[in-house]
């Protein structure tokens, strides 16, 4: 950003309740050069909405020179509902099943967060066997994410369908789990304030342990194919590259966060829930390219699988939701909480404010994938259009959570 | 959890001039907040993300909220001496809150692993002096998310590299986060004109015969 823009912007204020400074960040190129002009040469493409590449409707306002790109500004907004003002209009458990849209992959997660802010708010406690039930569907949430963004990931690359076909054989088997357990695949809407909606089914326990054990069988074959593909390792590496420091200071979290070499996993520095209990490592990245992104998902899957054949053990028997927690009626004192839980995809917070009525007076949602966004242009600058594609796919957005 | 009373002293004594203000919780989770002036939000922001003990460098949530003007009534018992007697009266005290914006930043260490320290700005009202410092200079982070507060709330953040709407399209007028957002009238899209619709269409064509 130049000086000169931003004094600009501070010297002619926009009126107020006008649509805002009107003027784009950078200088509208001319379609076709000017006569008598050799132009220069830069050229102005819109990728998206509807792309293929984009996971969703994305747009990216890219300004190239030949195949390099110069500029580039994430456009969003297209799924936009106002997630927070239908919130704020409606009680705090109805916005339970709604937060199961937010990332639409990981609905169990989205579900964790917002119980842990308001049990934050109201000071509830969770039973012990509720946390357990919590850290399994979590984990598992963890596992069905990652191998699909690899598979996703792959298909940017141009392995049209193999691969995520592999991906989607094994996320079907967590989400039949999801299913007899909430009784959905994607919009579980399962997590209550303090505790969890049903228990478990009988046999669950053993499903989901079959699951686990033959879980890393696949793994290593998915390894085996990829890991010293060529193609794979000549587009990845060293492409997209992202310091540790911009890391940091752009608020970047999870795997992408950590692919940077920067240890911050919010299980082990909150250490929400029970996972002080959990013996598992956080792998970190060297250079922080898409190839280190690819490859610390793969290995968080691991010490997912760890967590889960640990925890699926260890869980025992006991009441699922804190008796003193109120179904009707649910008025949390006046207050404030903002509770966090490390999601698949980085940190996802909700920041609740409390008037002590039924609905929350301020509800909001903290997108790891919105915020993983903002220094997409610092990554795929001076990179090939073809670059870019990858560079999008191994930040990991969901447009549900985006947009909000 | 850190001591935000002894940041609050320490920010006062290497920030000449700061006035900061401890907004207290009163719900279980305890998150107290530093509300800041604008005039030297920027250089407590950079103190905190620089303190060697601090090390804030990790700008997590920011957001806004909407406070519109409000009358707050609360109960005071008064004591008072009736006839010689002293007993005690309740009485309702009614104050007039004035309205703000107020931007919410929640802050965490990344280093030193602690957090979240919560910085708070209001701005003067809501109408024509919504106008705050940007701390995108001071966290990366902020970026987004300020833009998603002009967007939403309608708050001017001063020195932001790119102020625009992110969310909702360029060329809307509102900022429908805010507690008086009324939804415009879009009754032409009702898929079945019935009598409360036909109503309201009738005050429309008035209008555009009118104009």
């Amino acid at each position: 950003m130049s000086a000169e823009t931003v004094t600009a912007a501070a010297a002619e204020p926009p009126a107020f309740g006008a649509a805002g400074p009107a003027a784009r960040h950078y200088e509208i190129l001319p379609k076709t050069p000017p006569a008598g002009d050799a132009g220069s040469g830069l050229l102005e493409v819109s990728m998206g909405p509807h792309h293929p590449s984009t996971h969703g409707v994305f747009r990216m306002d890219v300004v190239l020179d030949g195949e390099r790109v110069v500029k580039l500004k994430p456009v969003f907004g297209y799924l936009h509902r106002n997630h927070e003002k239908i919130a704020e209009g409606t009680t705090y458990l109805s916005s339970m099943p709604y937060t199961d849209r937010l990332d639409y992959f990981c609905s169990l997660t989205n579900n964790w967060a917002y119980a842990l802010a308001v049990e934050k708010l109201a000071g509830l406690e969770v039973p012990e066997r509720a946390e357990f039930i919590r850290v399994i569907t979590a984990e598992l949430t963890r596992l069905q994410n990652h191998v699909c963004l690899i598979g996703f990931l792959l298909q940017d690359m141009g392995a049209l369908g193999t691969p995520l076909m592999y991906a989607f054989r094994e996320r079907e088997k967590i989400l039949d789990l999801f299913e007899s357990l909430t009784g959905a695949r994607m919009m579980c809407n399962y997590m209550r304030f303090g505790g969890c909606r049903v228990d478990l089914p009988e046999g669950w326990l053993e499903a989901a342990k079959t699951v686990v054990e033959e879980y890393p069988r696949f793994l290593d074959e998915f390894e085996r194919f990829l890991g010293g593909n060529e193609i794979l390792l000549a587009r990845t590496q060293g492409v997209g590259a992202l310091p540790k420091e911009l890391a940091v200071n752009a608020g970047v979290t999870g795997p992408m966060l950590r692919a940077s070499g920067v240890n911050y996993d919010i299980r082990k520095v909150d250490l929400y829930g029970i996972y002080d209990r959990f013996d598992f490592k956080v792998p970190l990245g060297e250079r922080g390219d898409v190839f280190d992104r690819y490859m610390i998902r793969v290995l968080e899957m691991r010490e997912s699988l760890k967590i889960l054949s640990r925890a699926l053990a260890d869980i025992p028997s006991g009441p699922i939701i804190d008796p003193k927690a109120k179904l009707r009626g649910f008025r949390p004192k006046p207050g404030e909480a903002y509770g966090r839980i490390e999601a698949p995809k980085g940190e996802l917070g909700f920041y609740l404010i409390s008037d002590g009525s039924p609905n929350p007076y301020r509800y909001r949602v903290r997108p790891p994938s919105f915020i993983n966004l903002t220094i997409l242009e610092d990554m795929c600058l001076n990179h090939l259009v073809a670059d870019v594609v990858i560079i999008l796919g191994s930040v990991d957005i969901v447009l549900g959570e985006v947009d909000r | 959890m850190i001591a935000l009373d002894r940041i609050k002293t320490q920010l006062e004594a290497t920030v000449p001039g700061a006035r900061l203000e401890i907004v207290p919780n009163d719900s279980p989770s305890g998150q107290r907040s530093l509300l800041v002036d604008c005039a030297h939000a920027a250089a407590v922001a950079e103190r905190l993300r620089d303190d060697p003990d601090l090390r804030l460098d990790y700008a997590s949530n920011v957001t806004g909220v909407d406070w519109p003007e409000a009358e707050l009534s609360e109960k005071v018992k008064i004591k008072r001496v009736v006839e010689g007697v002293e007993s005690e009266v309740e009485e309702i005290r009614k104050t007039l809150r004035p309205g703000c914006l107020e931007a919410v930043y929640h802050l965490y260490s990344m280093e030193k692993k602690h957090g979240p320290v919560i910085l708070r700005m209001r701005t003067e009202n809501r109408t024509d002096k919504a106008r705050l410092p940007s701390l995108t200079a001071v966290w990366r982070a902020c970026e987004f998310q300020e833009r998603e507060i002009y967007d939403l709330y309608g708050i001017l953040f001063d020195g932001h590299p790119d102020l625009r709407r992110i969310l909702m399209w360029d060329g809307f007028q509102d900022h429908p986060m805010r507690k008086d957002y009324v939804e415009p009238d879009d009754y032409e899209y009702e898929p079945t004109p019935h009598d409360e619709v036909l109503e309201r269409a009738k005050g429309h064509h008035s209008r555009e015969a009118a104009t």
